[in-house]
């Protein structure tokens, strides 16, 4: 069976245990819709429901470049002076110790109710995973390949930059297919909190007047968004890997 | 390239656990083989290392000096014992590797050149992980020559190849270093044999020199000469711990 083939299985067996779901426990609609009500609201509220993807879409995608590229220049800083790494890494630490959720009505207070507020909030969310997993790969460097280096005379940026940066490239890809999966989390925690656009939005102002299977769809489509997400990442993590393994898909 | 320097190593392996080597008395002649002959975890890599500067795990209470009295920074090419290819690298691309990390321009024509000395002329877009461990060693082999520094420091550099491929290999090897001081650490007797101007074995108990067969190297391996030197070698490798043994 193609992998294809498996997915749609195991998604029409999880629809068909809502819909009996439903039947056998008569719930109202309000409360638990069945499929059938919500593939209508779905299809009833492209237009609505596409307003607010495309919202929440362009905050997640711009979160993840912004975190991943301040991740990765962090982590190379810190390797780069590793000094200041010594110094700064607990104030790293302790940054994660405060819940980023716990910060959303700050971020919301002080970037406004727009997408900003969003962004800022995607970013610290996967800002530390990146960091401290290309952190990590910059420092696993094949010690046999930094001992040749210095036999060769290198400078530790160019060894940096020729050597333990294509290295830790795997790594990098690992800590991008973490934030693929946290960024939606935090726009739609940051839409929570406070706005006036964005799929999070969209579904606290379903629920407040009772149309549950408008959340849901708005629901289902931020589940397609996150898996196609994963995807996209993922494609471009296996080309990183295959690149620095030196594969033949990456040339 | 330089005229290549001999080496005079001098005074006390000191492995900082208790574990030390003294009287160390190692001359490694200008232009010729030399071989560091030894068991696994005896030494015989942080002595190599400490020549070429690396961090070694042990120190060397003593000197280590050039024959013309100028530092060894700088002069020391590194074989280690896996090929450390950088696998996202072609072959070009892993032979130019020094230059690259000094922000030299790599002449194209020689790393061709050289590509094509140590046999893989037609492979240099290739990336490492689509060639041979025979084939590998060879482009880590170019490597060494494209640095063209007249002393090469060589770590048990054939001891993961085949037998053919190891013998192919020493040939090679011994070629075009042709001139350069070579200083081979291995834990083959018959490597050794076949390739030493000098063999110096080391054990626990110490370093001392053993007297090479008369034919230059580097000496066909079936050779009876190099036979018998591979067997004795042996022989010296096993006496030292057959007297600790009998001592516990």
């Amino acid at each position: 069976m193609t992998r294809v083939a498996s997915v749609a299985v195991v998604v029409a067996c999880a629809i068909a245990f809502w819909q009996v779901l439903v039947w056998a426990t008569g719930v109202p609609p309000f409360i638990l819709p069945g499929p059938g009500r919500v593939a209508t609201a779905l299809w009833e509220a492209r237009a609505l429901l596409a307003q607010h993807f495309v919202v929440t879409a362009a905050e997640v995608l711009a979160g993840i470049a912004l975190g991943s590229v301040l991740g990765a220049l962090t982590a190379v800083q810190l390797v780069a002076a590793p000094r200041l790494g010594r110094a700064v890494m607990p104030l790293l630490v302790f940054t994660q110790a405060v819940p980023v959720f716990a910060l959303a009505p700050l971020l919301t207070l002080w970037l406004g109710y727009g997408v900003w507020s969003k962004i800022a909030m995607t970013l610290l969310i996967i800002y530390f995973p990146v960091a401290s997993a290309f952190l990590d790969g910059l420092g696993r460097t094949d010690p046999g390949l930094l001992d040749l280096a210095r036999t060769m005379g290198a400078g530790r940026g160019r060894t940096l930059l020729f050597l333990r940066l294509p290295a830790a490239l795997p790594a990098f890809a690992s800590g991008l297919r973490l934030a693929a999966v946290y960024a939606p989390i935090g726009a739609v925690i940051g839409e929570w909190v406070g706005a006036s656009q964005g799929l999070g939005y969209l579904m606290l102002l379903a629920n407040g007047r009772a149309k549950t299977d408008l959340m849901f769809a708005a629901l289902i489509v931020l589940a397609l968004m996150t898996v196609a997400l994963h995807a996209g990442v993922g494609a471009l993590g296996r080309r990183l890997d295959a690149y620095a393994a030196g594969r033949r898909e990456a040339v | 390239m330089t005229p290549a320097p001999g080496i005079r190593i001098r005074g006390t392996l000191d492995f900082g656990d208790g574990y030390r080597i003294p009287g160390l008395d190692l001359d490694v002649p200008a232009g010729q083989w030399t071989c560091l002959l030894g068991p696994s975890g005896v030494g015989k890599s942080t002595l190599l290392r400490l020549i070429a500067g690396l961090d070694a795990g042990g120190a060397l209470e003593g000197e280590i000096a050039a024959s013309d009295g100028r530092a060894l920074a700088g002069r020391i090419a590194w074989m280690g014992q896996s090929d450390l290819l950088a696998p996202w690298l072609d072959v070009a691309g892993n032979v130019g590797l020094g230059a690259r990390l000094r922000g030299e321009r790599a002449d194209p024509a020689r790393i061709e050149g050289l590509i094509a000395e140590v046999g893989l002329a037609g492979h240099k877009a290739k990336r490492p992980p689509a060639l041979s461990g025979g084939m590998r060693q060879r482009v880590a082999l170019a490597r060494t020559l494209m640095e063209d520094r007249p002393v090469a420091l060589l770590d048990e550099p054939f001891s993961a190849l085949d037998a053919r491929t190891r013998a192919e290999m020493q040939e090679l090897a011994f070629r075009v270093l042709a001139g350069r001081t070579v200083l081979i650490v291995t834990h083959d007797p018959a490597e050794a044999a076949r390739l030493g101007h000098q063999i110096h074995v080391m054990t626990e108990i110490g370093l001392s020199p053993f007297p090479a067969p008369a034919a230059p190297p580097i000496r066909p391996a079936g050779a009876r000469e190099t036979l018998e030197a591979q067997a004795a070698l042996l022989a010296a490798l096993r006496a030292p711990g057959a007297v600790i043994e009998g001592v516990s």
